[in-house]
């Protein structure tokens, strides 16, 4: 190897990376290692480098970036209800989890209610769409710890939930079905049939999953004791969600600070306490849990009345009233071509996603489009944590700690 | 008295006139600040054991081209005892579009600062890796930025299919 590639790693120079890594990679005693970004165990399209003696990770890099698609800059550009089907494509597990989290601050932002209804669908989709993203997670955790089977199982039970958003919003992922005041439609005929029929599949299915890791004496060396993070360390590093719980802080947004009527309804935070790969694990399999005793007490209460708001001047009037009604028409004309006008103002407003504490900060400033929409993400702070997390691990351990904090790389770069 | 009314006194009492405004919006309570004192601003929010703002939520920017001062960067805190979020604004002019810093505190806003750095172009003070993050190494400009536009791919039809084609950026034999 000649010496100008040899002081090369990918397009950064040594000298680049003086500052993180050690001394002796610079010497060349430890090695530079670049994992991703097409591994398929780094979840998508996430760069690591390490920086490792023999098996062990001295140092590592998180390089992030690959699948950023400017959402931020291109909401900026289109109205505030054509900009919603950008929030579907940013953690593409938790769609409408995305909707969701938008639509609260520009209805925070305009002042705007949402009648009963739409709250407990919101509730029961958001709920369902958490089971679906932790079935993700346990799927390919357990594939990226050698356990091939969960992977097909959980898959199985995700599709009975994707029929579902299929059923409401024709999409089985990229539904933008929750909108500013409500939801786009009302639920189908079958929908409360179709979910009290998941609620009632899925905890037997739980118990097996649960059965097939948690028993496995193979699984349980390569995630006990792995990749743990103090409380405070967690806390430090900005870690939210089942992340952060598995480290013992019992901070969860539902709770701490409900929106969507969160505060009617009976569920527990599970809290770990070692916060590592094995607590992550099985916080989520208990959040699966109480999310399914949400759905149910939600499918109880279920109100009847109407699924979005009547103030025209910010939801759309019903297809009927356009052939009968002046107004209806204005308002239709209105709210499709110029869209509707926030006033100056910001807000921040953060929901509990699957992954953790999903921010987003809305500006406006008097037009019908949004001055600057961030999103605070997190797999970005997930992200983040891992060089904190790996450090004194083992190669092989990379891998389970990354798929246990469950990063979205469509989150992160947005 | 509530968390947030105490934290918006604190920092009126101890920075005096580096406080600029204070401003609620929706039950939401924004601190504008000196941008000398945000470092100050959140050491002590984090440390004072009344207030324990121990979560920095999010840290962004807004840029408000062509007004002066240009730019804002944005600060979300929590308070995981509290359960409460305050959030902090920095005014910066386009000439000095520096701010120091709050890595020292809260850990995680160093990559957030790359963010705004990547995005925005503000320089922060004292950060360990300023580096750009989400944009390549060699990327000019500044994406999110309100004078850099938005871009758009041009339309290839049967008659000006080569000519566009011509003009791509990717690697031709």
């Amino acid at each position: 190897m000649d010496t100008e590639n040899s002081k090369q790693v990918m397009d950064t120079t040594l000298e680049e990376l003086r500052h993180l890594v050690s001394d002796r990679a610079l010497e060349g005693e430890t090695m530079l290692l670049n994992m991703g970004p097409q591994h398929p165990s780094t979840h998508g399209v996430l760069r690591l480098l390490l920086e490792l003696d023999g098996e062990r990770v001295v140092n590592c890099v998180p390089d992030i970036g690959f699948l950023h698609t400017g959402i931020e800059k291109n909401m900026e550009a289109k109205t505030f209800t054509k900009a919603l089907v950008m929030t579907d494509r940013m953690d593409y597990l938790n769609n409408l989890g995305n909707n969701l989290c938008y639509c609260l601050a520009l209805e925070k932002l305009v002042d705007l209610d949402v009648p009963e209804r739409a709250q407990v669908m919101r509730v029961i989709l958001v709920e369902l769409q958490r089971i679906a993203s932790h079935l993700v997670f346990l799927a390919s955790h357990a594939l990226d710890t050698g356990a091939m089977s969960v992977f097909l199982y959980c898959f199985r039970e995700r599709e009975l939930i994707l029929d579902i958003f299929e059923m409401c919003s024709g999409q089985r992922m990229m539904t933008s079905y929750i909108r500013p005041g409500g939801l786009w439609r009302d639920t189908p005929e079958g929908f409360e049939d179709a979910v009290r029929n998941f609620v009632r599949i899925l905890p037997k299915r739980l118990k097996q999953y649960s059965d097939l890791l948690s028993k496995n004496p193979i699984y349980l060396s390569r995630s006990k004791g792995i990749g743990s993070i103090s409380g405070e360390d967690a806390v430090r590093w900005g870690l939210t969600g089942p992340n952060l719980r598995a480290s013992g802080v019992a901070f969860d947004l539902r709770k701490s600070n409900p929106y969507s009527g969160y505060e009617n309804y009976d569920f527990d935070v599970p809290v770990g306490t070692n916060g590592d790969v094995y607590d992550r694990f099985r916080m989520r399999l208990q959040e699966m849990a109480q999310s399914l005793r949400i759905v149910e007490q939600a499918l109880d209460r279920l109100p009847a009345g109407p699924f979005r708001s009547d103030n025209r001047k910010f939801v759309p009037p019903p297809r009927s009233e356009l052939g009968t009604s002046m107004e209806a028409l204005i308002h239709h004309f209105k709210l499709w071509t110029e869209g509707f006008s926030a006033p100056e103002g910001e807000v921040y407003v953060a929901v509990e996603s699957p992954r953790g504490e999903l921010g987003c900060y809305l500006v406006g400033d008097g037009g019908p489009k949004p001055y600057r929409v961030h999103f605070r993400t997190p797999s970005f702070a997930a992200i983040q944590a891992i060089p904190v997390l790996i450090r004194g691990f083992l190669v092989a351990d990379i891998v389970a700690v990354i798929s246990s904090l469950d990063p979205i790389l469509g989150d992160a770069d947005r | 008295m509530s968390v947030i009314h105490r934290a918006v006194e604190t920092l009126q009492k101890t920075l005096k006139n580096k406080v600029l405004s204070v401003d609620t919006f929706r039950d939401q309570t924004t601190v504008d600040l000196d941008r000398a004192a945000i470092l100050d601003a959140c050491k002590m929010l984090h440390d004072d054991e009344a207030l324990q703002f121990d979560f920095l939520a999010a840290l962004t920017a807004v840029d408000y081209w062509p007004k002066e001062p240009r730019f804002a960067v944005v600060y979300q805190l929590y308070s995981i005892p509290n359960r409460v979020f305050l959030g902090l604004r920095v005014p910066l002019k386009s000439e000095a579009a520096e701010v120091d810093s709050v890595e020292s505190v809260y850990s995680n806003a160093n990559w957030h600062e790359r963010e705004v750095f990547d995005l925005f172009g503000i320089d922060f003070k004292g950060h360990s890796d300023l580096r750009r993050i989400l944009m390549p190494k060699d990327w000019e400009g500044h994406p999110l930025r309100k004078d850099y536009p938005l871009g758009y791919e041009e339309v290839q039809f049967s008659f000006n299919y080569d000519e566009i084609d011509d003009q791509k950026p990717y690697a031709k034999e």
